[in-house]
């Protein structure tokens, strides 16, 4: 993707701080979706998200100086948010800092799988049926807070784990084990449901063998 | 090295993220030809991770990138003190 790519980003940035200011439309452009989605994961509310972003773009604009390049524009830009988040949700909640970050790795929990004997494909097209986006989002945003950033930014943004370590500011190790049970958790909640969504089998095949 | 089930239940992320060495792969696959659960919950697994990545799931508010870009216009326009 050339929007993402370090020289494009470069050579925005020196255009923009050269007072090509309207460059910043361009080089926010590819982010702004992972910024709502990221933000929406930490405050659960889309008016508040939306809120939010806004700042953060803002806040990226303003400091647009101080990216040094090391690191992927993107993840750069993710970190701003989610500290604009978390900033929001002490100030909605009133919760002392380190209680955002009280959920560890460290709690136990059943990560089983639900038991299943077989499972046909269920394809993206049945997305067509808006029942189907509503209970995956429904279990996404029902998932544990520390679970739920992850997936959303791995598994629906489609960073790699490293941007999204960095992002999150925990160890990869750490993205790994709570990836891994958040799909586990995901699994055991959604295979049941979702195989009202497999397509009818097209008896007149013959079926298969 | 024969693996129980739940073993494998254990490594199915790291086996969809292709992050497992090549004899955990190779013992997973074994396994996997013999044990329909295991093969179940993996694709089932891997279903969910294939659906929830697609763009119709989640979607941003309508009016979202447009009311973004005209905040940035006026920040562009009269830049405000930044934040601490
Ligand atoms: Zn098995």
């Amino acid at each position: 993707m050339t929007a993402t790519d370090p020289e494009f980003v470069a050579d925005c940035i020196r255009r923009i701080l050269a007072g090509e200011k309207h460059v910043f439309h361009e080089l926010i452009r590819p982010c702004e979706r992972s910024i709502y989605f990221l933000l929406f994961s930490i405050l659960k509310s889309e008016t508040e998200a939306e809120d939010v972003a806004q700042e953060t773009v803002i806040k990226v604009y303003q400091n647009l100086d101080k990216f040094r390049g090391d690191s992927q524009f993107r993840t750069w830009v993710l970190s701003i948010a989610r500290n604009e988040g978390l900033g929001r949700l002490r100030k909605i909640t009133n919760r002392r800092e380190d209680s955002l970050d009280a959920e560890t790795d460290e709690q136990t929990g059943d990560y089983t799988p639900a038991i299943l004997t077989s499972w046909r494909e269920i394809p993206a097209e049945a997305l067509e049926q808006k029942e189907l986006g509503n209970l995956l989002r429904k279990a996404i945003e029902g998932l544990p807070e520390i679970y739920r950033n992850v997936v959303l930014l791995r598994d629906i943004e489609e960073l790699d784990i490293r941007e999204s370590a960095a992002v999150l500011k925990i160890s990869e190790a750490s993205v790994k084990v709570r990836l891994h049970r958040a799909r586990a958790l995901l699994q055991r909640e959604l295979a049941p449901l979702l195989k009202a969504f497999t397509p009818a089998k097209r008896r007149w095949f013959g079926g298969r063998t | 090295m024969r693996i129980d089930c739940k073993h494998v239940w254990e490594h199915i992320s790291a086996y969809i993220e292709n992050d497992v060495d090549p004899q955990l792969r190779a013992d997973i696959d074994r396994h996997l030809e013999t044990c329909e659960i295991c093969s179940a919950v993996l694709d089932s697994t891997r279903n969910v991770v294939i659906l929830m990545a697609d763009d119709r799931v989640f979607e941003v508010p309508a009016g979202f990138s447009e009311r973004l870009h005209a905040r940035i216009d006026r920040e562009l326009k009269e830049p405000t003190d930044p934040k601490p």
